[in-house]
């Protein structure tokens, strides 16, 4: 039974390392850059939230919606101001990375600045009592997390592959030389790519302030990077690959902590990853892509 | 043109929001009074890093020494002479705190020492002071080793493993406990050391530890250690770690229905502040340990809170508690020794038993306080003090 409980425990976790990954994923296969800033962007959509229910002391329901659409813009403002220009001269893969560094190292200080950096407290925002499966109990930002994480997936899924924007989307990822010779403007496709991304992780954002009440302008940083390895993981680029990546990971950690020893939760689920990128270096789910010639 | 305009600007709103991010405010305590001439004043010299990182203990800790100077020499000073206290900031850096110590004793002759204020300064300044067998307080350094260096080094501030075996009889004695379980953060050292301490202890008051469970620091999902310990449904659990950690931690012992009472050492304090009223009935069953508290109907204390607000116009913390009681006591010592002399002051300070804002000190043999610490708990949103406790 406690095993069970540790799985769910894992899962619950997992949803929101997933829903970051979803961002990573994304915005790699459209334009192969890893957005390191992308963690940050769930402290922006933490804050955001934190911001309207709490300072401005408005509904939550406007406070998730404000902070999805604050963190979308975000996300295509970034693009349009830090990525760009360096994307359309083509500029080496290295200056990319190293924007996206420097983006994230100005949206942490920039919320240091305007928030100070003592970690913040959040109240309680979804509860419902406890639901108990013979001895299992699940939580009700557990039940949350998991569901949405589902919901979310399955709406991308979708709208990659039935949407005409999600068509787009594969396109300019295939060849964006090609994709634009066809009409496809892909720097609003790219553009679109970055928004829903970001709002992915806002909706990651809510659950994070739901599940642990209490946000800083550093939060990102862990969770991006273990959102990133969990893209990884799952084969970055692939939409389920990271939802897998996530939930393995989750539950990676949480069995870890369980069954083997709390002090060695880190090293476990790096091990895990190294592992699997040396059996299988496109990642779980990763398609296997030859450099065209 | 634009768009490179665009791209300067963010460049340059990035480099402003660093600078500032960085930048300190220098406020170095200048103390320097006026009638220091020659023999009719009685130098005690300080250490505390007044500008840096760790800057806000080192201001608190000098605001409450100067505090107890001025009300000393009031009072008509020690051996009828009025108290010299002669600062010095050493940035949170040993290597500084060592050459500050060595003006100290050199230029200013000074005849005793209060600070540092950190232990790694404070362990490198004992070393030093050892050689010359200077009398020194440190009024907040709580690593073991600071006293160990040698017989002239003593602590106002109680150690890590005297709040971890002081909370293991706590909840022996008081709450009946029986069986304990701790979650710690294993990449801290206090935390690390009042964890291994409540586990020795308990051993004697026999209670059983059921679980001890790590987590690694900047974690904020304890969610497994939790189901762990709620299988084993322990009496007490421990959570001997900083107060935005025990935030995170009591709220997600409740989500996952805990019932044991939660215990914790000093780093609780300010915990309250850290949870959203929405969730503070998550710490409502709870016992922390502290060296004062401002709650305490003490009136020498609540005149210290009072002064030290209006001087200063900030809170006052238990580092400036602390830092006034590591004055009194050495004033208090050379008052007894009746000289300056290093030796008599020493032998004056082991045998000492001094009234000051904490309680009631004596020092132990290896010159750490032996007094009652203050148990606090948590009801209707509110610490409320519950009692003095000494094991």
């Amino acid at each position: 039974m406690e095993f069970l409980s540790q799985v769910i425990n894992g899962l619950g976790i997992g949803s929101i390392y997933a829903l970051v990954a979803l961002g990573y994923s994304m915005v790699y296969g459209i334009v192969q850059l890893i957005n390191f800033a992308h963690g940050d962007i769930i402290m922006v959509g933490a804050y955001t939230v934190f911001v309207i229910l709490v300072m401005m002391n408005l509904p939550l329901w406007l406070a998730v919606l404000g902070s999805i659409l604050f963190c979308g813009v975000a996300g295509v403002l970034i693009e349009r101001v830090a990525y760009r220009r360096l994307l359309v001269h083509a500029a080496p893969r290295i200056s990319l990375l190293i924007t996206a560094i420097g983006v994230s190292i100005f949206l942490q200080n920039l919320y240091q600045l305007l928030f100070g950096s003592d970690p913040k407290s959040m109240p309680k925002m979804f509860v419902f009592a406890p639901l108990q499966f013979g001895g299992v109990q699940l939580t009700s930002s557990t039940i949350i997390n998991i569901s949405v994480s589902v919901v979310m997936m399955a709406g991308l899924q979708l709208m990659v592959n039935k949407m005409k924007i999600g068509k787009a989307m594969r396109a300019t990822s295939e060849d964006a030389g090609a994709a634009k010779l066809m009409g496809i403007n892909t720097n609003t496709t790219i553009a679109f790519t970055f928004g829903i991304g970001s709002a992915l992780a806002a909706v990651g954002a809510v659950l994070y302030c739901n599940t642990y009440p209490q946000i800083k302008p550093a939060m990102g940083g862990l969770l991006g990077l273990k959102a990133f390895v969990a893209a990884v993981l799952g084969g970055i680029g692939s939409i389920p690959g990271a939802m897998l990546g996530g939930y393995l990971l989750g539950v990676a950690e949480s069995l870890t902590n369980a069954y083997i020893s709390s002090n060695l939760t880190d090293a476990v689920v790096f091990g895990i990853l190294i592992i699997v990128l040396l059996v299988k270096p496109t990642g779980l789910l990763g398609k296997n892509t030859r450099e065209k010639v | 043109m634009k768009k490179r305009l665009l791209a300067a600007a963010l460049a340059a709103t990035m480099v402003a929001a660093s600078v500032t991010g960085c930048a300190q405010s220098g406020d170095a305590g200048s103390q320097g009074s006026g009638d220091a001439a020659g023999g009719d004043t009685v130098k005690i010299g300080g250490l505390a890093p007044l500008t840096g990182n760790v800057s806000v203990y080192g201001i608190a800790t000098n605001n409450g020494i100067k505090l107890a100077v001025d009300e000393i020499n009031k009072a008509g000073g020690v051996l009828g002479k009025k108290i010299e206290y002669v600062p010095y900031d050493e940035k949170g850096d040993a290597i500084e705190a060592v050459n500050a110590y060595n003006k100290l004793v050199q230029d200013d002759k000074v005849v005793a020492l209060i600070g540092d204020v950190t232990s790694k300064p404070t362990i490198a300044v004992a070393q030093k002071a050892v050689k010359d067998g200077l009398p020194m307080i440190t009024a907040t350094g709580t690593a073991a080793d600071i006293t160990k260096a040698g017989d002239n080094v003593f602590r106002a501030c109680f150690i890590d493993t005297y709040q971890g075996e002081l909370m293991a009889a706590y909840a022996a004695r008081k709450l009946n406990a029986k069986t304990a379980a701790i979650i710690y953060d294993n990449g801290d050292e206090y935390s690390t050391g009042v964890a291994n301490a409540f586990e020795e202890a308990a051993k004697s008051e026999v209670i059983t530890i059921t679980n001890k469970e790590a987590y690694q620091s900047g974690a904020m999902d304890f969610k497994t250690q939790l189901t762990k310990i709620k299988a084993s449904n322990p009496d007490v659990v421990m959570i001997p770690v900083y107060y935005s950690d025990v935030a995170l931690i009591a709220v997600q012992a409740k989500d996952i229905g805990l019932k044991a009472k939660l215990l914790g050492a000093d780093g609780w304090d300010g915990v309250l502040e850290k949870i959203d009223k929405s969730n503070q009935d998550a710490v409502k069953d709870c016992y922390f340990c502290s060296q004062y508290s401002a709650e305490s109907t003490d009136p020498k204390l609540q005149d210290f809170l009072k002064k030290y607000k209006e001087t200063y116009k900030a809170d006052p913390t238990l580092f400036a508690v602390l830092g006034y009681d590591a004055m009194g006591m050495m004033a208090a010592a050379i008052n007894k020794a009746g000289s300056t002399d290093s030796d008599k002051i020493i032998s004056a300070l082991k045998a000492l038993e001094y009234k000051g804002l904490t309680g009631n000190t004596t020092f132990d043999e290896n010159r750490n306080p032996v007094r009652e610490a203050v148990i606090t708990t948590i009801t209707d949103g509110k610490y409320k003090f519950v009692e003095n406790f000494k094991k």
